[in-house]
């Protein structure tokens, strides 16, 4: 880390603050060291302030605010935990809000409000914990004094607390005493062996709005008086608007209105399905722009001819020299396609403009991206812009454009009502910012008795960084281009790791577990044929190399336990994989056999170390969440591009794994009380390569280009 | 004007006859538990019931269902009791939650036919609704689950 990095950390180092709520009750804040002055914190007016994490009201409610979106990996569960433990509450106890943009809820291992990189429980686990003991704390005084006793006397349980005498005060009625105490010092959190809420699978808070269709997604969001849009965008990516014809929308039925916004053309109307049906009424013609040719072939004859000196990830010893003296050097390249992050929910933002305002509902990754991207669009400052987030359907990445958003304003500015736009899903897939494509070249040095002496990798794609927060690249190399590279787990003496960017065009984006998914693929498939070039065992082989980690010897032991590694039936074959990402070692044994020439994938195995855990059941879920959506991407995924334009558009030639496809998956989960790893990815990258591995082991191709099915068939 | 019999009540609507029945009971009607996903009957995240069969209503003309019985997830149950919806909670089933009122109706739909199906009749009846967040395992263990729920009960 260089030391801008640092002092940007230092600067955003973030303390509590507490208020009385105008409500008569205690408000736990945590600020920001820049925008607030000395002093400032114990005094501040809590009553409607909106950058509160807990607030307990006069009348017992507890209230959690969450800085992170929900959309499937749990937060809406997993964070409150780290608060309830503190308070010694039942989980079923607390209320739930989504966090509004703001900067005080700025992701500090990612330096903007962001809901991405499996950081959610990482961030907050001493943020929320802090947050939660500070309030124990006071409330513990405010008892304490009323009673006249020491604190050491009181016991907190249930949301009340209670003394030697057996009598109760709630948190409610101490509530607004502990708002006007002086902060409280040496404020520690639960130790591991005190947690009664951390560790335990608890049910998902958001499970019964899930089950009777009453979760409010940003699809679901209506204001009186809303009108629909449809949202037409260049057919070509990266083309512009050059004429727009509606005249023949006129007569159309839903008082249709056509709107030219920064890039595309809402079609407005009463109903969504007029204003559906109005969009083949107009005619627009695009600018093509600089993709007007850009074709696949293009794309990967740009990646293998690129040239450069790239960007150093990792230098231990000097692997160049070490293959150049080399008896036995292997090489093998890897190539990685587009994909679509293809969520259920379908991209769509709801806007209300108003002169000096607007309201913007939304499901978002990113509230202060959404907000300036706003602002920008409609003349508003982003403080003038209300981002309400909504639950999302599906994020992977997705949700960190702000692309879907800006229209909706733009359309409800110009027509004077609130404007729900919604893609379609042809939209969305033609639409999306795509993971990026990568070629990616693999060297070792094997000395004679067979030790790997030397790993080089030499990685070549666009960068999503660049794009998305071009200061980070600026000096250090894109770490969301290396990741599961420059962190090469195993002991060899002399490892190179060299970045190469190339910019194909279009833009690429943050896809579930980033580039964990090119990379592990990479390393993982390469190690294998290691392996095989000497005939060794690809378990053993790798655990030989894996003295100096334990964790990842770890989660390989575990994984091969579990799927019963060398002992499969006759006719079933196993590929393993292992990656360390997002703090969390993950390890997978795939099983699969031959059928009539195809391969069937009968069970995947999967150990994963993620440190201490918050809830079990939701690691369970992410891990087998992982697999299906890394094994979708492992078969089949693949976005192709002709003149420009993508050619995948449904799930019909998108395709994605169902019900009736996913194989048997094992999940062991080890206990751990190390610092808490993120969950909602990792699982994702290490399918691929475990899958790709197998299919070696039963039929003796390597597969080096995804998507596997078009090397090998599937049944 | 269209009438519709939209979990045991009429309702009428003034929607265009060949408006697909997920927009009429979304936009029109403001019953938004039934989910719009790919518009092309390829996902599931729309399935509601049109006399006790599951359908895609993405894809369903709502001049086609006028008279006929039409169960969506708001009317399952009040709440939330039914045995599908009891299983789900069990086994904590949703992750976004985006394709579940689309899986419990499909499942719903299945178990009406079939009470006790195997993993193998799972699979088959529930291939058309499609999840992103790869919540397959548990829907299969909750479509079991809610089978002895049902049993039980004697409800559907």
């Amino acid at each position: 880390m260089n030391s801008n990095q640092t002092r940007s950390l230092v600067d955003r180092r973030q303390f509590l603050k507490s208020s009385v709520l105008a409500s008569g009750g205690l408000l736990i804040g945590i600020s920001l060291n820049a925008c607030a002055k000395p002093g400032e914190v114990a005094n501040a007016k809590g009553g409607g302030q909106p950058n509160a994490w807990l607030k307990i009201g006069a009348d017992n409610s507890v209230v959690i605010v969450i800085d992170k979106s929900e959309m499937g990996q749990g937060v809406f569960t997993a964070l409150p935990a780290l608060i309830a433990e503190e308070l010694s509450i039942p989980l079923d106890r607390v209320t739930v809000e989504f966090a509004p943009a703001g900067m005080e809820y700025i992701n500090t291992l990612l330096g903007s409000q962001v809901t991405g990189g499996s950081t959610s429980i990482r961030e907050g686990w001493t943020k929320l914990r802090q947050a939660g003991a500070e309030a124990r704390a006071r409330l513990l005084a405010a008892a304490a004094n009323q009673w006249k006793v020491d604190v050491k006397t009181l016991i907190v349980a249930d949301g009340k607390i209670t003394n030697a005498q057996g009598q109760s005060r709630t948190f409610g009625e101490l509530a607004e005493a502990a708002s006007a105490l002086a902060a409280p010092k040496d404020v520690k959190p639960k130790s591991s062996d005190q947690l009664t809420v951390i560790g335990k699978p608890h049910r998902r808070l958001d499970s019964p709005a899930k089950v009777d269709g009453s979760a409010q997604f940003g699809l679901d969001v209506k204001l009186p008086n809303m009108k629909y849009a449809s949202f037409i965008q260049s057919p070509t990516l990266g083309g512009t608007v050059k004429s727009v014809d509606a005249s023949a929308t006129a007569q159309l039925p839903g008082n249709v209105k056509v709107v030219t916004t920064s890039n595309g053309v809402a079609v407005v109307a009463d109903h969504y399905w007029q204003a559906v049906k109005a969009r083949q009424s107009v005619k627009v013609v695009w600018e093509a722009g600089a993709n007007a040719q850009l074709d696949n072939a293009a794309i990967l004859k740009g990646l293998a001819t690129a040239t450069g000196p790239g960007q150093s990830a990792r230098q231990d010893g000097n692997a160049a020299a070490a293959i150049q003296n080399a008896k036995k050097v292997v090489t093998a390249t890897y190539q990685l396609p587009l994909l679509a992050h293809a969520t259920m929910e379908p991209m769509n933002c709801t806007a209300d403009f108003k002169n000096d305002h607007c309201d913007v509902y939304v499901g978002t990754q990113v509230q202060l991206m959404a907000q300036s991207a706003v602002a920008q669009a409609v003349g508003l400052k982003p403080e003038q812009v209300n981002i309400h987030t909504t639950f999302l359907g599906g994020g992977f990445g997705r949700r960190l454009e702000v692309d879907f958003i800006p229209a909706a304003a733009e359309a409800s500015k110009a027509i004077g009502a609130p404007v729900k736009v919604i893609w379609t899903r042809e939209d969305d897939m033609t639409h999306d910012a795509y993971r990026p494509p990568a070629l990616d070249m693999a060297t070792a040095a094997l000395a004679p008795d067979g030790r790997v002496q030397a790993i080089e990798l030499k990685l070549v794609s666009p960068s999503i960084t660049a794009r998305m927060f071009p200061p980070v690249v600026e000096k250090m190399v894109d770490p969301f281009a290396v990741e599961a590279a420059a962190n090469y787990l195993y002991d060899v003496p002399h490892v190179s790791v060299n970045y190469l960017r190339h910019e194909i065009g279009i833009n690429v984006g943050y896809w579930r577990s980033v580039s964990h998914s090119l990379n592990c693929f990479v390393v993982e498939s390469f190690m294998d044929e290691l392996a095989h070039a000497q005939n060794k065992d690809p378990y053993d082989f790798r655990h030989q190399l894996l003295s100096k980690q334990p964790r990842a010897r770890k989660v390989l032991e575990e994984a091969a336990k579990l799927a019963g590694w060398g002992q499969a039936p006759s006719g079933h074959y196993q590929g393993i994989a292992l990656m360390e990402g997002y703090g969390t070692y993950v390890a997978q044994v795939a099983e699969v056999s031959l059928i009539n020439g195809q391969v069937k994938i009968h069970k995947v195995s999967c150990a994963v170390d993620c440190g201490q855990m918050i809830n079990p059941s939701i690691v369970e879920a992410q891990m087998t969440s992982g697999m299906v959506f890394g094994l979708s991407a492992a078969l089949w995924g693949e976005i192709t591009l002709t003149q420009g334009q993508v050619q995948q558009s449904n799930f019909h030639n998108y395709r994605v794994l169902r019900i009736n496809e996913t194989p048997q998956l094992a999940v062991h989960l080890i206990n751990s009380t190390e610092t808490p790893g993120g969950v909602g990815e990792p699982s994702t990258a290490v399918i691929g390569p475990a899958v790709a591995n197998a299919v070696f082991a039963a039929t003796q191709k390597r597969v080096r280009a995804l998507p596997l099915s078009k090397a090998v068939s599937f049944v | 004007m269209l009438t519709l019999k939209i979990n045991g009540q009429n309702v009428d609507t003034n929607a265009a006859p060949d408006t697909p029945l997920l927009w009429v009971l979304r936009d029109h009607l403001g019953m938004t538990g039934t989910k719009f996903g790919c518009g092309m009957s390829l996902c599931g995240a729309c399935t509601v019931h049109v006399n006790g069969e599951a359908i895609r209503s993405c894809v369903t003309q709502v001049s086609d269902v006028a008279g006929k019985e039409i169960r969506t997830i708001e009317g399952l149950s009040a709440d939330r009791s039914h045995p599908v919806q009891r299983a789900w909670l069990e086994l904590d089933v949703p992750q976004c939650g985006y394709c579940q009122s689309g899986q419990i109706m499909a499942a719903t739909a299945l178990l009406q036919k079939n009470p006790n199906p195997t993993d193998a009749e799972i699979d088959q009846s529930m291939a058309g609704n499609l999840c992103r967040c790869g919540t397959y395992p548990r829907i299969r263990a909750a479509i079991h689950r809610a089978a002895d729920l049902m049993k039980n009960t004697g409800a559907a």
